[in-house]
């Protein structure tokens, strides 16, 4: 049986008031314009991924960071808190799958991997925070590198 | 991630979000979702397994193309450990979560990882 996160979540933090979760009913949709084969894709990891000497984030930090997308893997590191980072930080790919999409790209199974990736370290206690600050960050990114589909990959 | 694939879709650009925790996927609604159940920080697979990495990256990209309805989520059929699933009631508890370093331990840290990769 799948883990029921809210209630969990309620008792982990239950000396806070809470945790008022985002219900939705609308949802929002475009069409893919092409066969993935044919795809521009971004990826995307809230898994606190930073590339070499970028800085480290910080609490309810809605800033990003751009991971070029020829990253090696020992030039990766995770800067997060809120899941047990051990496997990504010996694996990234179990997050932030760069390697896997590459080998993607040159296997044709996608058109072309966006350059860069993107990473910020999810468990933003803001919904407003997360909405109206990094998520159009984000879109104006990926407008202005043509994406045609975009991955996410929480941790 | 589902509050950023929403905004994301809206501006234009479709999107597949991949999660380990269906009910607040279920509650926050992004437009196209694939649930893995395994346990946090594994949405795209078990470390060292490129195998089964790629294996899952491709059911979720098949879904991608597949999904017709807004809200849909498709769950993959991956098993974390078919001998004992006992992580689904220790995970996500008090004490789940790696330590928090303190501000100078965490100067520290990113002091190292900056002389690391200035000496290339």
């Amino acid at each position: 049986m799948p883990i029921d996160y809210i209630p969990r979540t309620r008792e982990l933090y239950s000396r806070y008031e809470p945790y008022r979760w985002v219900v939705n009913d609308r949802v929002p949709w475009t069409p893919l314009s092409r066969p993935i084969a044919r795809c521009r894709l971004a990826l995307m990891s809230s898994g606190g991924i930073l590339y070499r000497d970028q800085p480290r984030f910080h609490r309810e930090d809605a800033s990003y960071r751009r991971i070029p997308k020829s990253a090696r893997r020992d030039e990766l590191s995770i800067w997060h808190f809120g899941y047990p980072t051990a496997d990504a930080a010996r694996d990234p790919n179990c997050v932030f799958p760069l390697e896997r999409l590459r080998e993607f790209e040159r296997d044709g199974i996608i058109g072309e991997l966006c350059d860069p990736a993107f990473s910020f370290m999810g468990g933003i206690y803001s919904a407003r925070k997360v909405r109206e600050e990094l998520a159009p960050r984000i879109a104006a990114e990926l407008k202005a590198a043509h994406a045609d589909a975009f991955y996410l990959v929480p941790a | 991630m589902g509050l950023i694939a929403r905004v994301v879709e809206e501006a234009g650009i479709p999107t597949l979000t991949m999660t380990s925790a269906l009910d607040i996927t279920q509650a926050v609604k992004p437009p196209r979702a694939v649930f893995l159940n395994f346990p946090l920080g594994h949405q795209t697979g078990k470390p060292d397994d490129p195998e089964l990495q790629r294996s899952i990256i491709r059911d979720a990209l098949n879904a991608f193309e597949s999904i017709d309805a807004p809200g849909t989520i498709v769950e993959l059929p991956y098993v974390w450990d078919p001998a004992d699933n006992g992580w689904e009631e220790r995970d996500y508890r008090p004490g789940f979560m790696p330590r928090q370093p303190g501000r100078e331990e965490a100067d520290r840290i990113e002091a190292e990882r900056r002389a690391r990769f200035a000496r290339g």
